[in-house]
This record gives C-alpha cells, sequence and structure tokens, in this order.
C-alpha cells in the first residue's frame, strides 16, 4: 500500500527523521495562511501517489505568502500527468507546504527487500535526487549496499559505513548514523517494503532533511497496523480495482479491450499474453482465486463488464478447487441478472468440465465455448474487434 | 524414483481443523498419501474426519512418523507454524497458506538456514509425485507418472501445463510449486538440482513469471549444471511495470523483473522457450522425440 508524502514526512518526524516544517492544506487561502507561519520561501507541493511530480509542474517555489496561494490555486483541482499516472491523469486534491531551505547537497537513502537474500538492504548513494534505478544502472559501484541481519537488523557500525559512503563527516556524521538507524527502524516496526529518502538533503546551515519520502507498505501485513490501513487513500486507486479489493478478487485495471476473468495468477498473467499474441490488448488483469464462489464470480463477471472499453469478454478457467460445473452457475447467473450484451468466450478445463460444458450449452445464452485457450483468446480477440468495427 | 515426496513420505497437517486444512487433507488420503493426522493447537487429542489431532508437530513425529509437514495455517501464524515443523525435526515442509507478511518470512528463512528442514513455498499448490503422493491443493487426478519434470511460481498455470502433458500421454515424474511470494523455501535453483540428479525426470518444464531474478539465477544454474533438456516459459509478457499482478512476488519494480528479460536469459541458456502457453505441452513433446 502506497501513501501520501505528507503522511510519509509525519511517520518520518514520529520517528526522529528529520523533515522541513510544513503543513497539508486543501484550499488556496489555507495556502497563504501555512506560508506566513513558515515564514519566507515555501515550496508548493501537489499531494499525488504517482511519483514524477517535480518535471509535470506539481512542485512550485514561492517566494511569499501572495505566491503560495496562487500556487496552491494552480494545482488544486488539476489534472497532474506523470509518466506514473494513468493517461487522464490525477487529480489534485491537497497540497503541502513546506519551508524552502537553501540545500549543499542532495543523497539518496533507501530502504527494501532484497528478495534473491531474503532479508533487506539498505542504499545509500551521493547521485541523490535521481531515480536509483538510473543510478544502479549506469553507476552501480555509486550505491553502497548494507543488508539487514535477518534477526538482529542493522548494526552500529553498518549505519556508520553508509552514513561515510554519504560523504557525512564531521558535525553531521552523528546525525546522520542516526538517521539511518531511525529510519530502518520504521521500516521494521511498521513492515514497509519501501522506506526511501531522496532527496536527503545537507542544508546550507549543515543540517539533515528529508526533502522528500516514500513510504510503501506490506499489504500482508496491515492487518497488524491499522494505523497505517486508515492511511489508505481510495481516491488514488482506480474505482475499479477499488471495488474489486472489497470481494478478495485481485483485478488490475489495463487499457485493451478483451476483458479476462481466470483462476490463479500465473494463468492470468498467460491469458493476458494470449491475447496480445492473438493480435488483441487486455482490458484488465483479473485473478478470482482458486475456491472463487459462484457469488464472487458473479461479482467479478460484473465489474470486469462495467468498464466500458470492454468489448468481449475471455474467461480462462482450469478447475481445480474451483469446479467447472460452480463456474458456469455464476457465469449463467451474472449474464442472466446482468442482461450482458457483450460476447462471451468461455474456455474450461479441469473437474467437472463435462457437467460444466452442458449447463452453458443448456442456458441458451450465447455463449462461445472454446476447447483450448489459444483458440479461446483467438475468438475473443475476433469478436472485439468485430465489436469495435 | 521422484524428487521430494514419494510412497514413503508421511504428512502432519498443520491447520487441519480449519476449512481448507481439513478439506484438503481428505483430498491427500484420497489421493493415496499417508496422510497421518494433524495439528491444531490446543486440540491436541481429538479425532478430526477421521485424522488424529496433536497440540504439537513433535507429537506427530513421536508418535506418528510423520516425515513431511504441510501447513494451512492462517497468514498471521504461519511462519511460526513453519518454525515450529523445522524445530520438530521434520526434514520437508510445504506452505500452502497465502498471505504471510514478508518479514515473518525473513525471519523463517533465517531460522530454517539453521535447521536441517527444507521448505516449498509458502503461497504454492504444493508437490505431487504422481502415483505415489499429493502434498498439496492440486487436483491429482489430472496427473500421471511419467518422465516430466515440472518447476513453477504458479498454481493453475501449472495445472494447465500438466493437463497438455497428459492429454498427449507423457506423464510427470514430480510437480513442484514454489510460490508466488517475493521470498521463499527453495527456489527454481534447488529444485533445478533435483531433477537433474533425479533419474526418472527426463526433461523439465520451468514456468517462471516477472518479479525478482530467480529465472535470471535459473539460467545460470542451467547453463553451468543442467544436462537434461529444459522448456521454459515465463507469464507476464503484458504485465505493467510497478502493479502487483495477483502475486505478492510478481511485480515489474524500477524496469527491473520484465518477462523479456527473463525469457531472454532463459534462452541463451540453452532453455528451449515457449511464447504460447498453449503449445507447452507440444514443446516438451518435441524436445522428447515424442
Amino acid at each position: 500500500m502506497r501513501i501520501h508524502e505528507y503522511q510519509a514526512k509525519a511517520l518520518l518526524r514520529a520517528w526522529s527523521v528529520p523533515v522541513p516544517a510544513g503543513e497539508v492544506v486543501d484550499t488556496p487561502a489555507a495556502a497563504r495562511a501555512a506560508a506566513e507561519r513558515l515564514g519566507g520561501r515555501v515550496v508548493v507541493k501537489a499531494q499525488v501517489h504517482a511519483g514524477g511530480r517535480g518535471k509535470a509542474g506539481g512542485i512550485r517555489l514561492a517566494d511569499d505568502p501572495a505566491a503560495a496561494e496562487r500556487a496552491a490555486a494552480a494545482l488544486l483541482g488539476m489534472q497532474l500527468r506523470t509518466p506514473q499516472t494513468p493517461p487522464a491523469g490525477v487529480r489534485v486534491r491537497r497540497v503541502l507546504v513546506e519551508e524552502a531551505a537553501p540545500v549543499v547537497r542532495e543523497l539518496y537513502l533507501g530502504v527494501t527487500l532484497d528478495r534473491a537474500r531474503a532479508t533487506p538492504v539498505v542504499m545509500a548513494s551521493e547521485a541523490g535526487g535521481m531515480e536509483i534505478e538510473e543510478v544502479a544502472a549506469a553507476r552501480p559501484e555509486a550505491i553502497h549496499r548494507e543488508w539487514l541481519h535477518p534477526a538482529l537488523g542493522l548494526a552500529e557500525f553498518q549505519a556508520r559505513r553508509l552514513a561515510f559512503a554519504l560523504g557525512l563527516r564531521g558535525a553531521t556524521l552523528a546525525p546522520g548514523v542516526a538517521l539511518i538507524r531511525h529510519l530502518v527502524a520504521l521500516y521494521l516496526a511498521k513492515d514497509c517494503t519501501l522506506a526511501e529518502v531522496n532527496p536527503l538533503v545537507v542544508t546550507a546551515a549543515g543540517e539533515l532533511r528529508a526533502l522528500d519520502a516514500k513510504l510503501v507498505f506490506d499489504d500482508n501485513a496491515l492487518f497488524r497496523h491499522p494505523d497505517i490501513a486508515a492511511l489508505r487513500d481510495v481516491e488514488e486507486e482506480d474505482p475499479l480495482d477499488v471495488e474489486a479489493s472489497r470481494y478478495g478478487l485481485n483485478y488490475v485495471k489495463l487499457t485493451g479491450d478483451v476483458g479476462c476473468m481466470v483462476n490463479g495468477a500465473g494463468l492470468a498473467m498467460a491469458t493476458m499474453d494470449l491475447i496480445k499474441l492473438a493480435g488483441g490488448e487486455p482490458a484488465n488483469f483479473l485473478d478470482v482465486g482458486g475456491g472463487a464462489s459462484p457469488e464472487q464470480i458473479e461479482h467479478a463477471f460484473r465489474i470486469l463488464a462495467s468498464d466500458p472499453a470492454v468489448k468481449a469478454v475471455f474467461i480462462n478457467v482450469f478447475g481445480g478447487i474451483l469446479r467447472c460445473d460452480r463456474l458456469a452457475e455464476g457465469v449463467i447467473a451474472a449474464v442472466r441478472k446482468l442482461g450482458l450484451q457483450l460476447p462471451v468466450v468461455v474456455r474450461m478445463e479441469g473437474t467437472n468440465v463435462e457437467l460444466g460444458k452442458r449447463m452453458l450449452a443448456e442456458s441458451g445464452l450465447p455463449l462461445v465455448t472454446a476447447d483450448d485457450m489459444d483458440e479461446g483468446a483467438r475468438r475473443a480477440v475476433a469478436l472485439a474487434r468485430g465489436a469495435a468495427a | 524414483m521422484s524428487i521430494l515426496v514419494d510412497r514413503r513420505t508421511r504428512v502432519v497437517v498443520q491447520g487441519i481443523t480449519g476449512r481448507e486444512g481439513a478439506f484438503h487433507a481428505a483430498r491427500c488420503r484420497e489421493y493415496g498419501t499417508t496422510v497421518v493426522g494433524g495439528v491444531t493447537p490446543g486440540k491436541g487429542g481429538t479425532v478430526h474426519d477421521g485424522f488424529p489431532v496433536w497440540d504439537t508437530v513433535a507429537e506427530a513425529v513421536a508418535q506418528a512418523g510423520a516425515n513431511c509437514a504441510l501447513i494451512f495455517v492462517p497468514p498471521a501464524a504461519a511462519a511460526d507454524a513453519i518454525m515450529e515443523a523445522a524445530a520438530a525435526g521434520v526434514p520437508l515442509i510445504v506452505c500452502i497458506t497465502e498471505g504471510i507478511p514478508v518479514a515473518d518470512m525473513v525471519r523463517a528463512r533465517h531460522f530454517l538456514a539453521a535447521t536441517g528442514s527444507r521448505l516449498i513455498g509458502p503461497n504454492c499448490p504444493g508437490v505431487i509425485t504422481p502415483g505415489q503422493a499429493k502434498v498439496g491443493i492440486m487436483p491429482g487426478h489430472i496427473h500421471r507418472p511419467g518422465p516430466v519434470g515440472v518447476v513453477s511460481r504458479s498454481g493453475t498455470l501449472t495445472y494447465e501445463v500438466v493437463g497438455q502433458l497428459t492429454r498427449r500421454g507423457i506423464g510427470q515424474s514430480t510437480c513442484v510449486g514454489i510460490g508466488g511470494d517475493p521470498v521463499i523455501g527453495t527456489s527454481f535453483v534447488d529444485v533445478l538440482r533435483l531433477f537433474e540428479e533425479d533419474p526418472e525426470t527426463e526433461a523439465i518444464m520451468l514456468i517462471g513469471e516477472i518479479g525478482g531474478t530467480a529465472e535470471e539465477e535459473a539460467a545460470e544454474f542451467i547453463a553451468a549444471h543442467v544436462r537434461k533438456p529444459v522448456v521454459a516459459f515465463v507469464c507476464g509478457q503484458t504485465a505493467p511495470p510497478g502493479r502487483r499482478m495477483g502475486h505478492a512476488g510478481a511485480i515489474i519494480a524500477g524496469g527491473r523483473g520484465t518477462a523479456a528479460e527473463k525469457m531472454r536469459a532463459l534462452e541463451a541458456a540453452g532453455a528451449t522457450l515457449v511464447r504460447n502457453p498453449a503449445d507447452m505441452g507440444a514443446t516438451v513433446a518435441k524436445v522428447l522425440g515424442r
């Protein structure tokens, strides 16, 4: 789960990681008042989950409270488009007004999981302000890594090595070591999968500040962090994704026109690939899971069909625990209830397949059945094209 | 021969009184697997669906000679169940549970490293040696004994390839679902090594997916150590970056972990690549000369 920058900074502050003074507001007048309280130059930052805000015009400097009000007026309500947002962009509903301190150096500090080593890794680089992936590709030697001990965490000497790698010496060494240890403590305490400060800056006054921060949390651990779960902002997610999550369905909206419904994540990805190979584009990823009930199938079908881009539906199920007759029951109920006009191609295999096929055939509904998934994908793509023409 | 499970496997089901645990314990028994009983702390001494229930895994080992643990414990307690099985000296632990916090698995992996136990999963369908033992949730009836070793990060996609193979009259030596989570107990490399050493396995079908670098590590191992033919498919060629595709581990992060780079690595290592998942069975038949 992702959260906003202002929420991440509140958590950092609570974990003794220094962040610039600032306030989150949702009106231009409140932005002006915040700027007056902060005094001097401020930066006004659009609060959306997507990265790449700076280049997209979502971050603006303001020399005085009047300029802060104008910047907030321009940002609030705008559709911010960055490489990480959907093509239409996302609406800015809040801005963060922060003091703008003169910066001497920009650094990178991040904690994430190293999957291959099965333990978290802390990464530090003097190339701050850039995407760490770009640094890793261009100058891998510019990144210093320290791996946490799975049970003991990060040792003091490792935090020192990271601080030295960041060029923190003299008066900034001790605060730097403390900051690194505090960020790791937050990562562990709240079950993060990413805790990134980029850039971490050294101000003209010689102080360290987390100028931007990104925290991502392990969805599987949210049950033990109600405080974090409460930070979820469903406005930042696709409404269909949110709807699907209510019924325990794994749904990701994509940009094509062939809707697909599959059991199992791997088969669902393979089905998207098949649609592409057949010359089409998948409209979504949808995994109904291994033991979906007819009701879940019905919800899945409704969500899938409510995407106006969908021109045809391909159902691809290998029945194991999910029996083909139960799938057929759910599909028939959904098509009847929704009065669905879309062409539907069903391919099923596995447990009770003959019964399921007979139920579909005897339903009297215009469902197309396919014997293998390749044929099913080709027919669904052809039907979507026919509908589009 | 086969790998990991066979007729000598004696399974204890952790979480046997839960809905999933009870259902699948019975399915495994129907298949012919020796299921000695189950563990649910606090329900020791009772009998559930004909299975004796113990409070601890250690009791199941001492009293019934359990040598394999099959775990259906809910996510919040599953990592602890894994550690309990390892502490009881169970050599093979198969964890089906989906949704275990990553941090719990980091600790469980560290705990396991100090024991002699092997963990399969979590978030996996389990392991089956057709005709001998089914330790997991896969539909047993689609499998046939035969020469193909199957290893996969996905569940239903594994059933799909097994279905394609069986329809062609090609059986499987053992099928292993290693799981779709970011931190798992047994890697592609571990299973490839076992298949390479197994005299019954003549060819290997590997099914990968986006996210992480497990397929790249498999490719390195194949190039250096695997003499048997390997057929590989990687799903998620059309998956968008930055979005988790069902499995916690299936995500293209920072431009890394794409299907294209994994396919390139596997092909360069000498694996026969399948681009269309409907062709997996046919491709295996071809490399077997059938």
